[in-house]
């Protein structure tokens, strides 16, 4: 199991873009392809494990599953396969390996909340934008 | 609090290994020395296989090999039998290999004075599909004593890799394994893969394969030398 150590990576790469911009996180989006390797349910229990003792203590995680998409030569179309188990073009069936999507592990977005203590520190006008 | 508002972000988890993979692959290339990683399960003969194939290659190639285990060194002690340069990697908890500890194991080696090196993952199918370790050719072991549908089973690890090999084929006809069936289960989550058949301990089907690598060192080291030679003109 090495959800926990991706848990931990989709938290500092959360971290750091909230940092970045000055505001508190209260739920990461993620793109996680049916090819990534993860297990949907072990990452949302580890995120919660990652999340223990940083400012996004408390934040959800919103997993939005990526079909695999693949590219069919013989019909010249990208094609969504049913299942991971049979590479093949689900109308022709063809098999084919041009992965189009579905290798994802993305963080996309970010619920965030402007941080309350520093938004008192900018000067008036900047406030009134 | 002000309301709160969506900001897209689109960051790579895995961004960090991606790069520190991309790193290892240029100078993989840059120093010729052609990388072959090792995937499959607890069990599956990868050790010996290993030693086998360190051991034949020698003659002719200068080859080495990083081990990844959880624990012990064991493994690195059988492969020091073949005489060939080889290291351990304790991951200690880590199920997987990441690009950071090859890197990391690779510091004091001078990869010029390679042809082959091999890197033995963990034995585990499912954490290893995810990371990239910068090496040429990504080869998954199955033993016929695991079943037939193992890749059926394990879709995304079959899928990341290149070559399929089926080790421990001494033991085919005592387990009835069925060949045809386990060709479909590989074809079905990687179509036109190259498989392998062999047996380590035997020697059976060893020499198709190594002929295999040596001619995919000529073509890594055909390929390094035009993207050089482009580079030298630009």
């Amino acid at each position: 199991m090495h959800e926990l150590s991706i848990a931990m990576g989709i938290v500092d790469a959360a971290l750091d873009e909230a940092q970045r911009r000055g505001v508190r996180v209260s739920a990461v989006h993620l793109r996680l392809g049916a090819l990534s390797g993860m297990v949907k349910d072990a990452l949302l229990f580890s995120y919660e494990v990652a999340c223990q003792d940083t400012p996004l203590e408390g934040s959800q995680l919103l997993v939005e599953e990526v079909p695999v998409v693949v590219f069919c030569a013989r019909c010249q179309k990208e094609r969504e396969l049913q299942s991971v188990q049979l590479f093949q073009c689900p109308e022709c069936g063809t098999p084919t390996m041009d992965v189009r999507q579905g290798k994802e592990l993305e963080v996309f977005a970010l619920e965030v909340q402007e941080d309350g203590s520093q938004k008192e520190e900018l000067p008036e006008s900047e406030v009134q934008k | 609090m002000s309301e709160p508002r969506l900001v897209e972000v689109r960051r790579n988890v895995l961004k960090q290994n991606d790069v520190i993979a991309r790193a290892l692959r240029e100078q993989f290339r840059a120093a010729g020395v052609f990388v072959v990683s090792l995937v499959s399960s607890p069990g599956s003969g990868k050790t010996t296989f290993l030693e086998k194939t360190l051991t034949q290659l020698q003659p002719r190639y200068r080859v080495a090999a990083l081990v990844g285990d959880l624990a012990t060194e064991n493994d690195a002690v059988r492969l020091a039998r073949s005489k060939a340069p080889v290291k351990q990697i304790t991951t200690g908890t880590l199920c997987h290999l990441e690009a950071a500890m090859v890197q990391n194991a690779l510091q004091d080696w001078d990869l010029h004075q390679l042809d082959f090196l091999f890197i033995e993952n963990v034995g585990n199918l499912v954490c290893p599909s995810s990371y990239d370790l910068g090496e040429n050719l990504r080869l998954v072991l199955m033993s016929v004593t695991e079943g037939e549908d193992k890749p059926l089973k394990y879709p995304t690890i079959f899928n990341s890799a290149d070559v399929a090999v089926v080790t421990k084929n001494e033991l085919a006809s005592a387990v009835e394994f069925d060949w045809n069936a386990a060709r479909t289960s590989i074809e079905s989550v990687r179509p036109g893969m190259q498989i392998f058949r062999l047996s380590a301990k035997t020697g059976e089907g060893m020499e198709e394969y190594l002929e295999f690598l040596s001619q995919q060192l000529a073509e890594h080291r055909a390929v390094a030398r035009g993207l050089t030679m482009l580079q030298a003109e630009t």
